[in-house]
């Protein structure tokens, strides 16, 4: 079944192939086949053996395979690993990669002359899709591999690559579509995100492996009750660093890492070399580290989500989780890191950071056991993604709508889209679809002879440079004062919250704020001093909702504690004593005074995010109620507010008409919400993206999307634009999705306790960070009060120097 | 709503909670940097779609001035309209409502960088105007006179309260001249710790944020600047 040559090469390195490749290779005419299988089982060759064997066969002109990564890291660690057998084989063929840092020489060749195997990301893949000489560039092609296509299917990334896939099948009808995953909860779904619909994927499984050997880190002295930085456990991690051949110690935000790092280092006496890795540092630190960690000559690696996919690093041999694993399945792949060989069991160290995350780890730990992932949540497939999509095409040339409706509906997310959505997605593009029909002579698509057609195709550049469906928050980059390197990027709306003199971390070094100028954020280096703040990173991920239930499950059945540390255990048990504890299908809810406050504290076990939403939208009920709140804080399990009177009625409160209500007439004016109105404007080209370097001198002149949404809001509430933010609110950084399954969940089952005093469930919830003040009109008396406090200060206010000319500037 | 009356060579302005800057013993209504019909010159550059609700919006806005003041002049500082054919392409109904709006009182249309040349929708077209001791312009002169009012540069403050940060589109003034920030809905700002504007003035210079209600503090100083 394998050609004499492949076997050969096989066994010229004393291999002999996994079976799970020798089916790939059977399955080789098959439309669409997934595999499953865990890190170091060979997946990539599996992959690509069919193209290795059709090349062996017989000379191919033209591009032969397409394999697509999310990572840019990965396209040019694969072609080295293709680079071998293909030369062994003697296979007169190029492999070529091509990323945002590919040469523009490279990339009009690859054009004009395709290399036989292309390996490329999903936004690359769009880019080359939206050319007037696509059908050129694709014309050989026959089988396309998607690596890590678990990663890609969780968000708006897969659904733009699989509206591409459906443009290729397009050119290409007899096209071969592989995808490689991890470990996932169903794989006949991803495998029909995968096939062109309504065709069937062949699901193969590798074998599994062995079950990885992990543990708990419990240590004689509790963790501490708030937190999730895991700093008291550093000597016991240094210690299993210093036993292991090279760890990886994922800890979940960026901030986190770097005091943790600053932390280990401040203990590493012996000087083990550690290195820190995220994706606020700059490209050429995290380079660094990568090329060290290949080279063996780092111990360890403190790293956040940056790390979760990339390079096979196979000296790893410890992974250490540093704080709550939040998802389970995101846990094993992390687990998987360690030692990619097979056949031989992963190693991984759990360390809870506080007292609540002892449960969650416990539960987690069990999952892993137990099998039992994360199910992904429903996502409807995203409009904002075909309106790019629709543009893309639009720029390759010109397309008829009832083609292009068939052929998205090929897309397995795209599958049940309807002809109405469909044709307001084209509105938009054509003439951005508002009730006021204004654009009659500028519309953006033109109907020609049936076929729709970018009116002014110079316009095909500004659509191209908006390609993608990841939109960064705005971020500065960090550097040096005078000329110096930089250390890396900070997002915009923190480098707002600094004053000249406050100091943070970023790459395990304390930097003093200096000032701001030409959109760089200048500091000084200060070796000596203990960062005031160590905060940069906005967007936090909430506990999966499979890892909730195991919490509360494990919270409401006392006979399970056993496998529970003590002072967790009595920690509980005192909970039982003085309140109750949360059980499935109910919400605890507890009021309490303290220090002239009454207290309520919801335990919904809903993700930090709909958390944060519910925070927002209950105490505007109370407000209205009368009830005076005056701040509130969420974690994923639980939500405390605080105000002036006790609360007595909980579900009036939770009412899911009234919440509902909040959500459209109050939240809609949020940041929040404007935030996800500003992600899908860009993603949908309503607004373009800040380009770098474009955005000193477009300042003036630019102005916020906030704007577009009041304006929207005001005078079009039912433009497509709205309608995607809504229904994005039902995920991401409102979440409400959540909040409607949780009251779904309890139908009105509430435990209201009144408690004596703070509760111990409720204890660790006051030592929180990251309180919301409730503002009403806080914020203008506020602003009342700091210019009182400016004025009486004038006299000594430092006066800038007028600069000798003062030209007009050009908007 | 709370405007704020100050002086500014030995008259008495008012600056709106809109931005608008009202000399009442005159009966002049100055506003700035309208920037009409910028959806429509976006998308006839082929760039993207707007909403094109803003010339609606900037023309109910600067209703709502008239309606309350009854000016006998309205002076608009430039930048009236995105750019000259913009202005040419303004639709039937919002001319009506222009229209309906000018009718009665002395409106001048002040040229700006943007639509240097207007086509006649009504009022006077003037590259500058004075009146008492003003002299309405668009861009500021680094080397003018005292009585200066302009507008063009979008001038807005940034003041850290304890409700965090509050950014707003201000007016700026010294005693030599006066800044106005822009009144049209689709318009960003600079801030005004920018060099160009900043050190346009002098160290007294005061800077009054627009928004629910006015507010006055002293121009923040480069270094207070956080961004």
């Amino acid at each position: 079944m394998l050609p004499p040559k492949l076997h050969h090469w096989f066994t010229a390195r004393g291999w002999s192939p996994h079976r799970h490749q020798l089916e790939l290779l059977a399955l080789r005419d098959h439309p669409a086949t997934l595999l499953v299988a865990p890190t170091g089982g060979g997946k990539t060759l599996a992959g690509f053996l069919p193209t290795l064997v059709d090349l062996a066969n017989a000379p191919h002109d033209g591009m032969h395979t397409l394999y697509v990564s999310p990572l840019k890291a990965l396209t040019a660690d694969i072609k080295r690993n293709l680079q071998s057998p293909a030369n062994d084989l003697g296979l007169d063929i190029r492999i070529e990669d091509r990323t945002g840092d590919t040469k523009p020489a490279a990339r009009t060749r690859q054009r004009r002359d395709p290399p036989q195997i292309l390996l490329t990301t999903p936004e690359s893949l769009a880019l080359l899709l939206s050319y007037e000489d696509a059908a050129h560039i694709f014309a050989g092609l026959n089988r396309v591999v998607v690596d890590e296509i678990h990663a890609l299917a969780e968000g708006k990334r897969g659904d733009q690559l699989m509206l591409c896939l459906s443009r290729l099948q397009a050119l290409r009808p007899d096209l071969r579509r592989v995808g490689l995953s991890a470990t996932v909860d169903n794989p006949e779904r991803l495998g029909v995100y995968l096939a062109p619909h309504p065709q069937p994927a062949h699901v193969v499984h590798a074998d599994p492996g062995p079950p990885p050997d992990i543990r708990l880190l419990e240590t004689a002295e509790p963790p501490p009750w708030a937190g999730a930085g895991g700093r008291y456990a550093v000597h016991h991690i240094l210690d299993h660093i210093r036993q292991a051949q090279t760890t990886l110690v994922f800890i979940n935000t960026r901030a986190q890492a770097e005091l943790f790092f600053r932390a280990l280092w401040d203990i590493n006496v012996d000087q083990i070399p550690i290195g820190i890795h995220h994706g606020s540092l700059a490209r050429d630190a995290r380079a660094k580290v990568e090329a060290a960690m290949v080279a063996g000559a780092l111990k360890a690696v403190v790293c956040t989500g940056s790390l979760d996919l990339g390079i096979d690093w196979g000296n790893v041999d410890l992974v250490i989780q540093v704080g709550a694993p939040k998802n389970i399945k995101r846990l094993v792949q992390r687990i998987g890191r360690a030692n990619h060989r097979y056949n031989t069991p992963s190693r991984a160290l759990l360390v809870p950071a506080n007292r609540f995350e002892v449960i969650e780890c416990r539960a987690a730990l069990e999952a892993v056991f137990e099998k039992d992932l994360d199910r992904d949540p429903e996502r409807n497939a995203p409009l904002d993604v075909l309106c790019q999509h629709i543009l893309l095409t639009a720029c390759s040339g010109p397309f008829e709508a009832d083609a292009l409706f068939a052929e998205v509906r090929t897309s397995g997310s795209y599958a049940d889209l309807t002809q109405a959505d469909f044709d307001a997605c084209i509105d938009f593009c054509a003439t951005g679809g508002y009730a006021l029909r204004a654009y009659d002579r500028w519309q953006r698509l033109m109907l020609r002879d049936g076929r729709l057609s970018l009116r002014d195709p110079r316009s095909a550049r500004g659509i191209r440079m908006n390609i993608g469906t990841i939109v960064e928050v705005e971020t500065l980059s960090v550097r040096t004062r005078g000329r110096g390197a930089s250390l890396g990027e900070i997002e915009e709306a923190f480098a707002a919250t600094l004053t000249p003199g406050d100091s943070f971390l970023i790459g395990g070094q304390t930097v003093r704020y200096e000032r701001l100028r030409d959109m760089t954020v200048e500091v000084s280096r200060q070796a000596d001093r203990t960062p005031k703040i160590a905060v940069f990173s906005g967007l936090k991920m909430s506990t999966s909702l499979e890892l909730s239930d195991r919490v509360t499950a494990m919270l409401s059945e006392p006979e399970r504690w056993t496998t529970l540390p003590d002072h967790t255990r009595i920690w509980l048990t005192m909970q039982h004593r003085i309140s109750k504890l949360p059980a499935a299908g109910r919400l605890l809810a507890e009021t309490f005074l303290r220090a002239e406050r009454a207290y309520l504290a919801l335990y919904t076990f809903a993700g930090r995010n709909a958390n944060q939403t519910l925070g927002l939208l209950i105490t505007r009920r109370m407000e209205d109620a009368g009830l005076q709140p005056v701040g509130f804080v969420a974690t994923d399990y639980a939500l405390l507010v605080w105000g002036l009177v006790r609360v007595e009625d909980v579900s009036g409160l939770l009412d899911p008409e009234g919440l509902r209500n909040g959500l459209e007439l109050w939240l809609a004016e949020n940041a929040v919400m404007k935030r996800t109105f500003r992600a899908s404007a860009v993603v949908a080209g309503l607004i373009e993206r800040n380009m770098p370097g474009m955005r000193k001198s477009g300042r003036q002149a630019t102005f916020s999307s906030d704007i577009l949404y009041d304006t929207l809001r005001k005078y079009d509430p039912d433009h497509l634009m709205l309608r995607i933010t809504r229904a994005e609110a039902a995920r991401g950084l409102v979440d409400y999705g959540r909040i409607e399954a949780m009251l779904d969940r309890i139908r009105g089952r509430i435990d209201l306790v009144a408690a004596p005093h703070v509760t111990p469930l409720a204890a660790p919830l006051l030592l929180e960070l990251g309180k919301v003040p409730i503002r009403g009109t806080a914020q203008d008396t506020a602003l009342a009060e700091a210019a009182e406090a400016l004025i009486s200060e004038a006299g000594l206010a430092e006066v800038p120097h007028p600069s000798p000319q003062a030209g007009a500037r050009k908007k | 709503m709370t405007s704020t009356t100050f002086s500014f060579c030995d008259i008495l302005l008012t600056a709106r909670p809109s931005g608008a800057l009202w000399w009442a013993e005159a009966g002049i209504l100055t506003v700035s940097d309208l920037h009409m019909g910028k959806s429509e010159r976006m998308a006839r550059g082929g760039g993207s779609l707007l909403p094109p609700y803003e010339t609606q919006e900037t023309l109910n806005r600067l209703n709502t001035e008239i309606t309350d003041l009854n000016p006998s002049s309205v002076i608009c500082l430039g930048d009236s309209f995105d750019d000259s054919a913009a202005a040419g392409r303004i639709d039937t109904a919002s001319l009506r409502y222009l229209n309906a709006m000018m009718s009665g009182r002395r409106w001048i249309w002040i040229a700006g960088n943007h639509d240097p040349e207007l086509p006649d929708i009504g009022g006077s077209h003037m590259e500058e105007v004075a009146r008492g001791p003003l002299q309405f312009r668009h861009i500021a002169h680094p080397r003018a006179d005292s009585g200066e009012v302009s507008g063009h540069y979008h001038p807005k403050a940034k003041v850290l309260t304890r409700a965090g940060y509050v950014s707003r589109p201000c007016f700026i003034h010294d005693q030599i001249r006066l800044i106005l920030p822009a009144f049209g809905a689709y318009t960003g700002g600079l801030n005004c710790t920018a060099s160009p504007l900043a050190s346009l003035f002098s160290a007294d210079a005061e800077c009054i944020l627009t928004g629910p209600t006015t507010t006055t503090i002293p121009l923040p100083s480069m270094a207070d600047a956080a961004g």
